[in-house]
C-alpha cells in the first residue's frame, strides 16, 4: 500500500513538475497587431466558437476565448480593471457593454464599424457596437393557448387569468432589461405596478429562458417572457422542426415593451481600441459571413443591412418593436432594486 | 511547524482579507440596508434549516451504512462497501439534472435535501468506517462480557467511540450544503448562496454579493463553534486493533437492511446513470469530438492535481500540529481552514482574481491561481486526512528517532511523513476528486482557453444541448470515480482488514 502510495506521489510530483515547465505567465496582453486576440465572450461556446474559428481561418489572427456567463464576464473585467488581458468583450445583452463601459473600460470604435448598424443598436459614444438582435417575446403552448387570445401587451399578464400559468426568468440579464425598458417607457410607477402584478399571479420562477421554454414545450407552464430563439434552439436539440413543437412564438405587436428588441454586441478595451486585429475582429463579425452565421445558426437578428432573418421569423424591419433607445436601459441597479422588492427574485 | 501552518491558514483566508475590503469600500449604511431585511433572515433560516436536515439525515445514513458493511454479517458487504462512496463522484449539478429529468416537479427545499444527502453522505460514512476499523475492540468485549447486550454495546459503546469522527464528517456535511449552488439552483431553493449568485447576475452587483457572504462567513463560525461543543477528546493513539471486531447477526433484520441499501444506492447512483442515458438519447446536439473531451479531461485531471498537491502541501504542517501539538493554538488554526470552506466558489473565485491583479500578476489565469483557489476551498478535507493519520502514529517512535541523535527534519523526512502516507494518500484522493467536480471557482479562475469537464458541461448545459453534455457528464463521473475507490479502499471499505494490521 505504503509503496503505492509513493509511486502516486512520485507521478504526482512529475505531474506538476511538467505543469510548472508548461506553464509560465499567463494573461500577457499582448502587442497591437500581434496577430493574436484575447476576447472575453458571455455569449455560450456552442454558439460562438465555430463563428470565431471562421474568423481565425480568413484573417490569420489567431483568438484566444474565456467563456463565462455575461454577468460573471463583467464582473470579472471590472474587478481586473486596467491590468485586464482581454482585448474584446462579446457580451449576451447591452447592459452588460453599458456596465462595463462606465467602469470606464472601453474604448471609443471608429465611425467606419459603428455606422453599419441602425442607431438603436449600437452605444451613443460609441463604446460598443450591436452584433445580432433579440427579440422579446411571449411563448406559448399551441394546445393550452388558443392563438386568438394571446395578450396585445404585456400588461394584460397581470389579469388572473394567467395567474400560476407564466414563467419568468427574473436573474435572467434580457428579462431585466426589458424591466428596464419598462420604466424607461412607462415610468417607474407603471414597472413597479407591473411587477407586483405579476408577482400576485403566481409565476413559475425559472433560472433561464432555456428551462421556460422546455418547461412551455411539455406543457407545465402555459405561457413565458422569453427570448424568441430560445424555441429554435430547442427545435434544433430535438431534430430540427419548431412547427413539431408545442411551443410558439407570440411577437408582441404595436411597440409594446414586451416586444423589446435587444443586441449582443461586442467592445473593445482601451488598451486594444487602436489594435488592428481588435478592429479587425468587430469588422468580421459585422460582415456579411459572421451575420448569416447569427441569421442561421443561433436564429438572432442580423443587424447589418442585406442579410435576411432565418426562414419563419418576420424580418427585423416588420417587428412593431418599441422604440427605445438601448443605451437608456443602463440603470440596472434600480431596476433591479424593483424586481427584488416586488419579491420576484 | 506553528509557523509553517499559520502560513497555511494566512493563504486560506485570503478571500476573507478581500471581502474585508470590498465590504468596507460599500460603507456601513450600505451594508446594513442590505443585510437588515426580511429576505436576508428568510434566507439564513432556510440555508440552516436546509443544513440541518441535510447534516441528520447524511450522519443517518453515513454511520448506518458504516455499521453494516463492517460489522454486521450482511450479505455482499464487499459489494456494498465498494458502493458505498461512490456517490462523491457524482457532482451536486449532475445529479440535480437527472433527477429534475427523471421525477416531474422534483423541485423545492424537500428534493433539495434528498439530492445533498444522496451526494454527500460518504463524507460522515468514511470516517465513520475509518474510526470503525480502528477502535480497540477490547472495550467492546470489556461491555459484552459485563452483561450488555450486543445491541447495548453497539450504541453505548461503539458509536460512542466513533463520535469524533462522525462530527468531523457532519461538520462537513453541513459546511458543503452551505456553500452549493448547483444543486438548489437547479431544483428551485432560494438559499443564501443561491442569492449570492442572484446578486452577481443581478446588475453585476459585487458589492450587494459580498455583502451577502459576510452573513455566510458568520454562518460558518456558528456551526464550527457548534462542532466544537459536541467534541469530548478522541481515543488518541488507540493503536490498532489487530483482532477482527465481533460482527452483529441482523436475522431478520436482514432483508430489510439490504433492501434500504439497495434503496439508497438506486437513489445516489442509479438516478443520475439512467439520467445520463436519457440525455444521450434523447437529443441530437452534437457531442463533442472524441479529441475535445480528451482535451476537456485532461485539464481536468491536471488543474484537480495541481489542486491536491498544493492543498497537501498546505494541509500537512496544519495537520501534524493538530495531531503532535494539541492544544488552543492548533485547534484555532485548524477551525480558521473551515472558515472558507462554506463560501461559494464564485466569491472565492473573484477574491484571488482580486489578489492576483493586485498583488501577483504573473500569477492571474495561470494553472497555480487555480489551484490555490482549489486549496482555499478545500483545506479542511486534506487536514483532517493528515490529522487522523498522524494520530494513530504514536509520537513515542519520533521521540525515539530524536533521541538516537537524529535531526529534526530527518525524522521528520524518514519516520513522520512515512506514517502519514496513507493519511496523505486518503486526503489528496479526497481534495483531487472534489477539485474535479468543482465549477464557479473553475470558471473565473481557469487559463483562457482551458475548458475542463465540469466547464464544457456547464457550456452544454446552459445552451440545453444536454446530448453533448452527456459524455463530459459520464467522464468527469467515471474519473471522479477512481480516488473515490482509492479512498475507500484506504479507508477499508473495499478490503475490510483494518488498516495497519498485517499487510
Amino acid at each position: 500500500m505504503q509503496k503505492r502510495l509513493r509511486l502516486t506521489l512520485t507521478v504526482a510530483l512529475a505531474g506538476l513538475l511538467s505543469l510548472t515547465a508548461c506553464g509560465g505567465p499567463e494573461g500577457d496582453p499582448g502587442k497591437p497587431g500581434d496577430k493574436r486576440l484575447t476576447i472575453y465572450s458571455g455569449r455560450s461556446e456552442a454558439l460562438v466558437k465555430p463563428v470565431l474559428e471562421k474568423f481565425e481561418k480568413s484573417t490569420g489572427i489567431s483568438v484566444d476565448v474565456r467563456y463565462g456567463s455575461t454577468a460573471q464576464m463583467a464582473a470579472q473585467l471590472l474587478e481586473e480593471g486596467e491590468r485586464s488581458p482581454a482585448d474584446a468583450f462579446f457580451a449576451q445583452d447591452a447592459g452588460a457593454l453599458g456596465a462595463v463601459g462606465k467602469g470606464g473600460l472601453l474604448a471609443t470604435l471608429p465611425g467606419e464599424l459603428l455606422d453599419r448598424v441602425p442607431a438603436a443598436y449600437r452605444d451613443a459614444d460609441g463604446e460598443w457596437v450591436g452584433v445580432s438582435g433579440r427579440s422579446r417575446v411571449l411563448a406559448y403552448n399551441a394546445d393550452q393557448v388558443d392563438a386568438a387570445q394571446l395578450p396585445k401587451s404585456v400588461f394584460e399578464l397581470t389579469d388572473p387569468r394567467w395567474k400560476g400559468r407564466i414563467g419568468v426568468a427574473p436573474t435572467n440579464g434580457s428579462f431585466q432589461a426589458f424591466v428596464t425598458a419598462l420604466r424607461v417607457q412607462h415610468g417607474d410607477a407603471r414597472a413597479r405596478e407591473f411587477l407586483t402584478g405579476l408577482k400576485a399571479n403566481q409565476p413559475q420562477i425559472r433560472e433561464g429562458n432555456v428551462q421556460i421554454v422546455s418547461d412551455i414545450d411539455a406543457g407545465t407552464v402555459a405561457v413565458g417572457l422569453v427570448n424568441h430563439y430560445y424555441v429554435y434552439e430547442l427545435a434544433k436539440e430535438r431534430g430540427g422542426n419548431p412547427d413539431a413543437l408545442k411551443a410558439r412564438l407570440h411577437f408582441f405587436p404595436d411597440g409594446d415593451t414586451g416586444g423589446l428588441v435587444n443586441a449582443a454586441g461586442i467592445g473593445l478595451l482601451k488598451r486594444s481600441g487602436g489594435d488592428p486585429d481588435a478592429r479587425a475582429l468587430v469588422d468580421y463579425l459585422l460582415g456579411a459571413e459572421a451575420q448569416t452565421y447569427f441569421a442561421t445558426e443561433t436564429f438572432e437578428y442580423p443587424l447589418t443591412a442585406g442579410v435576411p432573418a432565418a426562414p419563419g421569423l418576420p424580418q427585423l424591419a416588420t417587428l412593431d418593436a418599441p422604440k427605445i433607445d438601448l443605451n437608456d436601459l443602463d440603470t440596472l441597479d434600480a431596476t433591479v432594486a424593483m424586481i427584488k422588492e416586488a419579491g420576484l427574485a | 511547524m506553528t509557523a509553517a501552518s499559520a502560513a497555511a491558514v494566512a493563504v486560506a483566508l485570503l478571500p476573507l482579507v478581500y471581502l474585508a475590503v470590498r465590504a468596507a469600500e460599500a460603507g456601513v449604511d450600505r451594508i446594513l440596508a442590505e443585510l437588515l431585511t426580511a429576505r436576508v433572515a428568510v434566507l439564513a433560516g432556510r440555508s440552516l434549516a436546509l443544513a440541518a436536515v441535510v447534516t441528520a439525515a447524511c450522519t443517518a445514513l453515513g454511520v448506518g451504512i458504516a455499521l453494516l458493511v463492517t460489522r454486521t454479517d450482511l450479505p455482499g458487504r464487499r459489494t456494498f462497501g465498494v458502493l458505498a462512496a461512490l456517490p462523491l463522484a457524482v457532482p451536486t449539478y449532475v445529479a440535480g439534472f437527472a433527477w429534475t429529468a427523471t421525477v416531474d416537479g422534483f423541485e423545492g427545499f424537500w428534493a433539495a435535501a434528498l439530492l445533498l444527502t444522496v451526494c454527500s453522505y460518504p463524507y460522515v460514512l468514511l470516517p465513520a468506517v475509518a474510526a470503525l476499523n480502528r477502535t480497540d475492540p477490547g472495550q467492546e468485549e470489556v461491555s459484552r462480557s459485563l452483561g450488555r447486550g450486543p445491541w447495548r454495546t453497539l450504541f453505548g459503546v461503539t458509536l460512542r467511540q466513533i463520535r469524533p469522527a462522525v462530527a468531523a464528517g457532519a461538520l462537513l456535511v453541513a459546511l458543503y450544503v452551505l456553500s452549493d449552488f448547483g444543486a438548489v439552483s437547479i431544483v428551485r431553493v432560494d438559499t443564501f448562496t443561491r442569492a449570492i449568485f442572484t446578486a452577481f447576475n443581478l446588475g453585476f452587483d459585487r458589492t450587494g454579493a459580498l455583502v451577502l457572504s459576510t452573513v455566510l462567513v458568520a454562518l460558518t463560525v456558528l456551526l464550527i463553534g457548534a462542532e466544537l461543543g459536541t467534541r469530548t477528546r478522541d481515543a488518541r493513539y488507540a493503536g490498532n486493533p489487530v483482532r477482527p471486531p465481533v460482527r452483529l447477526a441482523l436475522a431478520r433484520w436482514r432483508g430489510p437492511a439490504l433492501l434500504a441499501l439497495l434503496a439508497v444506492y438506486a437513489l445516489a447512483l442509479g438516478v443520475p446513470a439512467a439520467g445520463l442515458a436519457r440525455w444521450l438519447a434523447a437529443g441530437v446536439s452534437r457531442p463533442g469530438s472524441l479529441a475535445e473531451v480528451a482535451t476537456a479531461a485532461g485539464a481536468s485531471l491536471s488543474v484537480s492535481l495541481a489542486g491536491a498537491a498544493l492543498t497537501m502541501l498546505l494541509a500537512l504542517p496544519l495537520g501534524l500540529l493538530a495531531a503532535r501539538a494539541p492544544g488552543p493554538v492548533a485547534t484555532v488554526l485548524d477551525r480558521l481552514t473551515y472558515v472558507a470552506h462554506a463560501l461559494p466558489g464564485v466569491v472565492i473565485g473573484l477574491s484571488l482574481v482580486f489578489f492576483a491583479v493586485n498583488v501577483a500578476y504573473p500569477l492571474y489565469q495561470s494553472v497555480w491561481l487555480l489551484a490555490l483557489a482549489y486549496a482555499t476551498l478545500f483545506l479542511p478535507l486534506a487536514v483532517g486526512a493528515v490529522a487522523a493519520a498522524a494520530a494513530q502514529s504514536p509520537p513515542s517512535v519520533e521521540e525515539a528517532a530524536r533521541s538516537l541523535g537524529r535531526g529534526p527534519f530527518t525524522v521528520f523526512r524518514t519516520v513522520t511523513l512515512p506514517l502519514t502516507l496513507p493519511g496523505i494518500g486518503a486526503g489528496a484522493a479526497l481534495t483531487f476528486l472534489t477539485c474535479m467536480k468543482e465549477l464557479p471557482a473553475t470558471l473565473l479562475l481557469r487559463p483562457t482557453g482551458m475548458d475542463t469537464l465540469a466547464t464544457e458541461l456547464w457550456t452544454h448545459t446552459s445552451t440545453a444541448a444536454y446530448a453533448a453534455a452527456a459524455p463530459y457528464a459520464a467522464i468527469l463521473v467515471a474519473l471522479a470515480a477512481v480516488p473515490t475507490w482509492l479512498l475507500a479502499a484506504r479507508t477499508g471499505l473495499v478490503d475490510p482488514a483494518p488498516p495497519g494490521g498485517p499487510r
